[in-house]
């Protein structure tokens, strides 16, 4: 604790909390709009990073987690519930969707974990094409509220959760729920030696993953007004939450967010480029990966701890 | 009638799916690589064999020929730009390169897709078929063009049997799927042996490309699909294990094509996805898989 006192970081943090809160006052709406959507987008990455950077397992399903949330949550609210119970029906199927997968899920190792939560995310858009009738397939679905019309109050919304979620994720990633998953993801067997109960603690890792991914597929959801499966389930989102997170440095938390940003930001100054800007951005991931696999915050942050 | 047409579609299907994952278990059976830019490397094989085809008058020999040797070039630049780099960085622990190869590998496939898409546009393309017209099989119309991709498949797969089982190159790559340190240490080059392996895998891949343009038609969207059902395949047979790839191969592509023919062709890729979960719950090591 005294280590994180001495270091700079609290303070900086607390300069970039205060900056982002008062946003909306300096910032043009347009690009309040896509910070809104890139908060959001730092809470999917902070989420799968504590299952990759902590727990050492490789979720290619992050979007099975957060498609469960919207959906659970659109379908909900077409049902007649009201907003706030959406949210929570939509985390709570997320967190049902998501022990039910990781429980049996997680005697597997490696490489066929990885397809198991493949597998889930290619079978739940199967299902949400065959049931267009209810989920409005490959069109989206759309949801009669919205959690406000004024922009600035959206940004405070997505600012606010990603705010929270930032502090319980990065709080539990210092915890011992933290330090047990970091020693499972390095040496399982050592782990289990020393009285872990490993499974346990991974579940209870994929749970809280997929509690925030879950409430932020449904808080995106009543965002923009629809669930769609290509901005919440498709492969390409994984992707991109995978590459937040890589890019900003896995194992850190707080370089999701980072990442995420970046991402968002990128994409919308090679908006010009069209369809090549996914290439340069995958390409700008790839080196980042091969060059610098810490991430930009590990690189940052690393050289200091281990002094 | 219906059932001897599902029985020989289903024969022609599979074993092209059996040609495409032979090559992607190999390479995890020896280089311990996943390869997720699979899909992208049939694709290339696959748009290129088509766009010389129609536009160099070289016939559909020639496109397939040319489409092959992109595959190979693919491969090769997969090897020496993504995975070399993985594999030899200092910054990446041993424990994770897995998950490195994995991601990257993964990225490396959407750039080629993307790539494809912007060069070929997603617009599904569909190679001149390598032989015309049709033969009658017990009583119903087959296609000459699929008799000839289900003979040639199964052609390579021997050839590749006899090269892996009969030739020292072919020993040296089993030796190294079994022990590589030990064959490092008899005084054989570990990266000569990968390096035959990628060109094997060139082939198979790029070949399986052209000959998916020539029977179903590829496009630029294809390549998660066809990474996917590769993995899938693989999974279910056992990683690394070759009779078991082709085994699942059968099973994959029978149960599509009975979805197809019987339920609904939108349900096609469903059934094999079932099957591998299950699978992968009662026999996570694949049906002949080693661990």
């Amino acid at each position: 604790m005294p280590k994180i006192l001495r270091s700079p970081l609290p303070l900086v943090l607390l300069a970039l909390v205060i900056i982002g809160g008062v946003a909306p006052i300096w910032l043009d709406a347009y690009y309040l709009g896509i910070f809104t959507v890139a908060y959001y987008f730092g809470v999917f990455a902070m989420s799968w990073d504590l299952l990759f950077g902590f727990a050492g397992e490789v979720n290619f399903g992050p979007t099975f987690l957060i498609g469960l949330g919207a959906y659970g949550a659109g379908l909900l609210n077409n049902a007649g519930w009201p907003l706030p119970l959406c949210i929570v029906g939509g985390a709570v199927i997320a967190v049902i969707g998501g022990v039910a997968l990781a429980v049996p899920a997680l005697r597997l190792r490696g490489p066929y974990f990885g397809l198991v939560t493949l597998v889930a995310v290619l079978l739940l858009l199967d299902f949400i094409v065959i049931f267009a009738a209810q989920t409005g397939g490959e069109i989206g679905m759309m949801v009669p509220d919205v959690l406000s019309v004024s922009t600035a109050v959206n940004y405070w919304y997505a600012f606010g959760f990603l705010v929270i979620a930032g502090a319980i994720l990065f709080g539990l990633s210092r915890s011992a729920l933290g330090l047990i998953l970091q020693a499972t993801g390095q040496d399982r067997v050592e782990a289990q030696a020393l009285g872990f109960n490993v499974t346990k603690h991974k579940v209870a890792a994929f749970a809280i993953s997929a509690l925030f991914s879950g409430v932020a597929g449904a808080m995106l959801t009543f965002y923009q007004g629809t669930a769609s499966v290509d901005q919440m389930v498709d492969l390409s989102i994984a992707v991109q939450i995978i590459i937040a997170v890589v890019f900003g440095g896995r194992r850190t938390i707080l370089g999701g967010v980072l990442g995420s940003i970046f991402l968002v930001l990128f994409d919308e100054l090679l908006r010009p480029i069209g369809q090549l800007n996914t290439f340069v951005v995958s390409g700008v991931a790839l080196l980042v990966i091969l060059f610098w696999p810490d991430g930009v915050l590990g690189y940052v942050l690393r050289p200091r701890e281990e002094r | 009638m219906l059932a001897l047409q599902i029985l020989v579609d289903g024969f022609a299907i599979s074993a092209l799916y059996g040609l495409g994952a032979v090559g992607f278990t190999l390479m995890f059976g020896v280089c311990g690589v996943l390869n997720l830019a699979h899909g992208g490397i049939m694709v290339i094989a696959a748009l290129v064999g088509w766009w010389v085809a129609a536009n160099y008058g070289v016939g559909p020999y020639g496109g397939a020929l040319v489409g092959l040797l992109a595959g190979l070039a693919a491969s090769f630049i997969t090897y020496y730009a993504v995975i070399r780099p993985v594999q030899r960085s200092r910054a990446i622990p041993p424990v994770e390169e897995e998950i490195f190869i994995l991601t990257s590998t993964l990225l490396w496939g959407i750039m080629l897709q993307v790539g494809l898409d912007y060069a070929f546009t997603d617009n599904p393309v569909t190679m001149q078929p390598l032989l015309p017209g049709v033969v009658r099989i017990a009583g119903i119309r087959v296609p000459q063009n699929e008799v000839l991709i289900a003979v040639l498949c199964w052609a390579v797969i021997g050839l590749l049997s006899l090269l892996v089982n009969r030739t020292r190159i072919g020993k040296q790559i089993l030796a190294a799927s079994i022990n590589p340190r030990a064959l490092t240490l008899l005084g054989f080059e570990l990266s000569h042996v990968y390096l035959v392996v990628w060109t094997i895998y060139g082939v198979l891949a790029g070949l399986a490309g052209v000959l998916l343009a020539s029977f179903l038609g590829a496009s630029a969207d294809n390549a998660g699909a066809l990474t996917a059902s590769a993995f899938t395949i693989v999974i279910l047979g056992g990683l690394g294990s070759v009779p078991g790839s082709l085994i699942a191969a059968y099973i994959v592509g029978y149960a599509e094509t009975l979805t197809a023919y019987l339920i609904a062709p939108t349900l096609r890729p469903i059934p094999a996805l079932i099957i591998l979960v299950i699978v992968i719950y009662i026999r996570p090591q694949g049906l002949l898989g080693r661990r």
